[in-house]
């Protein structure tokens, strides 16, 4: 099976669908706000976005997890 | 000290909504998905149209179930690295593995195959069509091995060495990440998810019964489903009693905790009703129960399987006390876990600086005492034994819970399949009977979810078992940030499942007017 049948494949698969278009939309939408919303704006990765290095992050955590 | 308090509780609140959400969705693929490729299976054996009819039907459904619920597990992994980053780190390097051969797995096996699943009738040949919609069925299980596996060595972490220069727990043994922990959760999860969809399917069913609606396609879908559903629940109940041991082995606080059993004994009762004292303290001699009936041994049987061993209690553990074949052993007790632990965490903080200060001789002395104390590390969190307790009460309504209506549903289905093949008018005519059907399928979630409850409530404190408890594992952010993404995860799964639910009703409450047996299937 060449690229081009494969994507002809899915091509056809989306157009035929029904009830698939109602279930596309909502899989977007809910993936637009997952990665472009809530991921961006409302759960960056700390560790990664306060400190340069993995040494930093280490010892961010082991000062975290060290406090007496 | 109170917004940490808070950061940790609405932290907690929105992991576990977020997980019970995700679980609304997950079983029902799992188990559907299989439900789905026995139907094909038995249409490509007989090439009898109905069937392929009834296959594409419950693929329908599959296709919502699995387009709503997509995706919406990632949403924990978003969690770890923002409100959980001490954890995410501390244990990044094993739990990362699983996840990521989970993502990559689960997105290859989904877009291939399940491409062909809902788009190649007619453009493959039956036989690779219905190879696809096996192999979706079993990737869907392969994806939730790995989910498994991992919280699986959070509950029991093995294959791995603390690095204390790189803070991280690192893996030195992936097999021992199957461990006999890993095997039962993954059998008894995936097959929960079989028992489920076992029910909603007769649940549906039922609903085209009481229209009167497509009779055949009503009955040959619950026998289907009653078939796959029953052998799922009894392996559940199998894997259930694997788990018992395991948790008594590895994990003989949440066992307690399930039972509300604090001063244990030889040929120890199991609770199968009661009522939990809410003044029963470990170090007071209240009753721990307002009411109980109780089965004679049973939890020496269900703990140990044998009926006169010992069953330690909350109180025991504490104390460091367990029996052995008639011999008292002396475990470590929890004043003495929480001395090591602090011995431990203070190695940690001199080797970091030592590690500074590029003193050699000092950080392999650190390294030494953390060495010989890591085991405990996480109990120099606690100021006290009674820190080291998880929620009592909900861990033992939970498990009733579970146990109750998992024995309803041993009984539903064994009634149901006889009927089915026996008396199929008692199913198509009574409407109480189908009214009960309907009923059972969000009776059903509550039962898959109460399970979730007993697995992670009775882990409480722990995020890693004996190494990091919660109130360490968060992150320093502030609680007023958890509270706003908690809204916003609680309004847009609460839209997500109206939206799966509405679909879901449309598309039967149409092919309810229709007739499904004799619909085109081109």
């Amino acid at each position: 099976m060449s690229i081009k049948n494969i994507l002809i494949f899915y091509r056809d698969g989306f157009r035929q669908m029904t009830i698939g278009r109602t279930l596309w939309a909502i899989i977007l939408i809910k993936l637009f706000l997952l990665f472009f919303v809530l991921k961006l704006f409302f759960f960056p990765n700390l560790l990664e976005k306060n400190f340069d290095t993995d040494e930093d992050r280490a010892e961010a955590v082991r000062t975290n997890l060290t406090m007496p | 000290m109170n917004d940490l308090i808070t950061v940790v509780d609405w932290s907690r609140w929105q992991f576990a909504l977020t997980a019970i959400y995700h679980w609304l969705f997950v079983p029902l693929t799992l188990g559907l998905s299989v439900i789905v490729a026995v139907m094909e299976s038995i249409y490509l054996k007989t090439s009898d149209s109905k069937w392929l009819s009834t296959t594409k039907f419950w693929m329908t459904l599959l296709a919502i179930n699995f387009a709503i619920g997509v995706a919406t597990g990632i949403i924990l992994e978003f969690e770890f690295g923002t409100n959980w980053s001490n954890y995410s780190w501390f244990v990044g390097d094993i739990f990362g593995a699983p996840l990521a051969i989970e993502g990559i797995l689960a997105f290859f096996m989904e877009a291939t195959f399940g491409a062909v699943m809902f788009f190649g009738w007619n453009k493959v040949s039956p036989r690779f069509h219905l190879l696809s919609t096996w192999l979706t069925a079993i990737g869907a299980s392969i994806s939730a091995l790995w989910i498994l596996v991992a919280n699986s060595w959070m509950q029991y972490p093995v294959g791995m060495e603390f690095d204390p220069a790189q803070m991280r727990n690192v893996m030195d043994d992936f097999w021992a990440l199957f461990s006999g922990v890993a095997i039962n959760k993954f059998f008894h999860a995936v097959l929960s998810g079989w028992a489920l969809s076992g029910v909603f399917v007769i649940g549906v069913a039922c609903f085209f019964l009481f229209r009167k609606s497509n009779r055949d396609f009503a009955l040959r879908s619950i026998k289907v489903g009653g078939w796959i559903g029953l052998a799922g629940l009894l392996l559940c109940m199998f894997t259930g009693d694997g788990s018992a041991v395991e948790v008594t082995r590895t994990q003989p606080m949440k066992l307690a905790a399930m039972e509300g059993l604090y001063e244990g004994s030889e040929g120890q009762s199991l609770v199968t009703l009661g009522l939990i004292n809410p003044d029963k303290k470990w170090d007071n001699n209240e009753d721990p129960y307002l009411f109980e009936i109780s089965l004679p041994k049973g939890l020496s049987i269900l703990a140990r399987h044998d009926m006169n061993a010992y069953v330690p209690g909350i109180s025991d553990i504490i104390n460091g006390v367990d029996v052995i074949d008639g011999d008292t052993i002396n475990t470590v007790s929890y004043e003495d876990r929480i001395r090591r632990g602090r011995i431990a965490q203070s190695a940690l903080r001199e080797y970091g600086m030592a590690l500074r200060e590029g003193n050699v001789e000092a950080t392999h002395a650190a390294q030494q005492t953390l060495a010989e104390n890591y085991q405990f590390f996480g109990y120099g969190y606690f100021n006290s034994p009674a820190e080291a307790i998880p929620p009592v009460a909900l861990t033992f309504y939970s498990f009733r819970v579970m146990v109750m209506l998992g024995s309803y549903f041993l009984l539903f289905y064994v009634v149901v399949l006889f009927l089915a093949y026996k008396a199929p008018k008692w199913l198509t005519d009574k409407k109480w009977l189908q009214i009960v059907a309907m009923i059972s399928v969000p009776l059903m979630y509550i039962c898959s979810e109460a399970g979730w409850i007993v697995a992670e409530v009775g882990r409480q404190p722990w995020t890693v078992q004996d190494l990091l408890p919660v109130g360490a594992a968060i992150s320093d952010i502030p609680s007023s940030s958890v509270m706003i993404t908690f809204w916003m995860f609680a309004i847009l799964f609460t839209v997500l499942l109206c939206a799966e639910v509405g679909i879901m009703i449309k598309w039967v409450l149409k092919a309810t007017h229709s007739d499904i047996d004799n619909q085109s299937n081109k």
